[in-house]
């Protein structure tokens, strides 16, 4: 019972605290750009396809994260472990 | 959490019998028969789409699906000249560039079909070819296929690093930069550039591995808001699930476009940086 009750908070967490970094990244990120945007109305476009792109880099470790957590959570690979411990 | 036999699954088995592979062979030599079907009919419907557009190409007025591969091509054009710097290169790299977007988006789009419309007609035509009842319709989610495309992507800029900067140059590349070209600093520079391809690698599989799988997970999770229709707050579910389902499809459209997108330009920008002298 100990092991998914461990393995609940685990996803929580990954999942939290990854979106907390994701989030002020990306935060800090947009207001750049928007600077920059209103600075030189010119480079909006050019800009625009850069800030997807790092956007999508931003976001990379907390999806891989979250993908972990919720295979944690539906096919969880721990209880597997607990049945083939010696009684 | 399991079922008795005759009834209906429980919320956890139905979804780990959707996250489960069509599997041949054992342990490494273990094939997912649904990726490779699903990636390979992307990859053809593909390749069709394009043709069926390129051999009625037309100078003057284009119809409108001439425009849009136009668009598409002088994108891609576009960017792989602003990264790779070399003409001879971008021969191959740039069709390779719209190649991993066309094929990746097509992959991933197979996410936004309803999550039981294939596995519901699979599990009536695969038991009666006797295959077992499992089907995963986005080849993308399967962390075995984002990786092939990311080792593919490594082999070619280990060719081209080799092939502009030689051999022998490469080698000396590999043990003197970042941290200079001394001695007793090439191990250093050795474990560095290991690290950097290794992470480099596994990073760019494994993001578009994270959204897929996550986002797929998510829809699933959905479809069983709205097989809740015969339980009490059955109603309230089933309109919830769609209103969920709605916003996540609508949002994962961007979110596959973007991270084909975002896997063209790094395979652009790996390959650019294998033609650039540290």
């Amino acid at each position: 019972m100990e092991v998914i009750s461990f393995v609940a908070l685990a996803a929580g967490l990954i999942i939290g605290l990854g979106a907390i970094g994701a989030c002020i990244g990306i935060g800090i990120m947009g207001s750049k750009y928007l600077e920059s945007a209103a600075r030189q109305p010119e480079l909006m476009g050019e800009l625009q396809t850069k800030m997807f792109l790092l956007a999508g880099l931003i976001d990379a470790a907390f999806i891989i994260g979250t993908g972990i957590a919720l295979w944690f959570a539906t096919a969880n690979p721990f209880l597997g472990q607990i049945a083939n411990l010696p009684k | 959490m399991a079922a008795a036999s005759g009834n209906a699954p429980t919320a956890g088995e139905y979804i780990i019998h959707h996250l489960h592979h069509l599997q041949v062979g054992k342990g490494f030599w273990t094939f997912n028969l649904d990726s490779i079907f699903w990636s390979v009919a992307m990859g053809v419907l593909g390749c069709w789409f394009l043709w069926s557009v390129a051999r009625r190409v037309q100078a003057g007025v284009p119809g409108r699906m001439q425009a849009a591969v136009e668009f598409l091509v002088e994108m891609v054009d576009t960017q792989a000249k602003g990264i790779v710097h070399n003409a001879h290169s971008r021969k191959m790299v740039a069709p390779l560039a719209l190649t991993v977007f066309i094929w990746i988006f097509l992959m991933n789009a197979m996410d936004l079909l309803p999550v039981d419309l294939i596995p519901a007609i699979w599990h009536v035509a695969g038991p009666a070819i006797g295959a077992p009842d499992y089907m995963r319709v986005v080849p993308t989610a399967d962390l075995s296929v984002t990786m092939a495309l990311s080792v593919t992507v490594l082999l070619i800029c280990i060719y081209y690093n080799i092939k502009i900067k030689g051999g022998g140059g490469w080698v000396h590349e590999l043990i003197s930069a970042p941290f200079g070209a001394k001695w007793y600093l090439a191990p250093f520079n050795l474990g560095m550039q290991l690290i950097e391809f290794v992470a480099k690698t596994v990073s760019h599989g494994m993001r578009l591995f994270g959204n897929m799988y996550a986002g797929e997970l998510i829809f699933m999770l959905i479809a069983l808001m709205g097989g809740a229709w015969f339980t009490s707050i059955g109603l309230p579910l089933a309109l919830g699930h769609i209103i969920a389902g709605s916003a996540w499809a609508i949002f994962h459209i961007l979110i596959i476009t973007l991270q084909a997108f975002v896997f063209m330009m790094l395979t652009l920008v790996y390959v650019g940086q294998a033609h650039d002298a540290h």
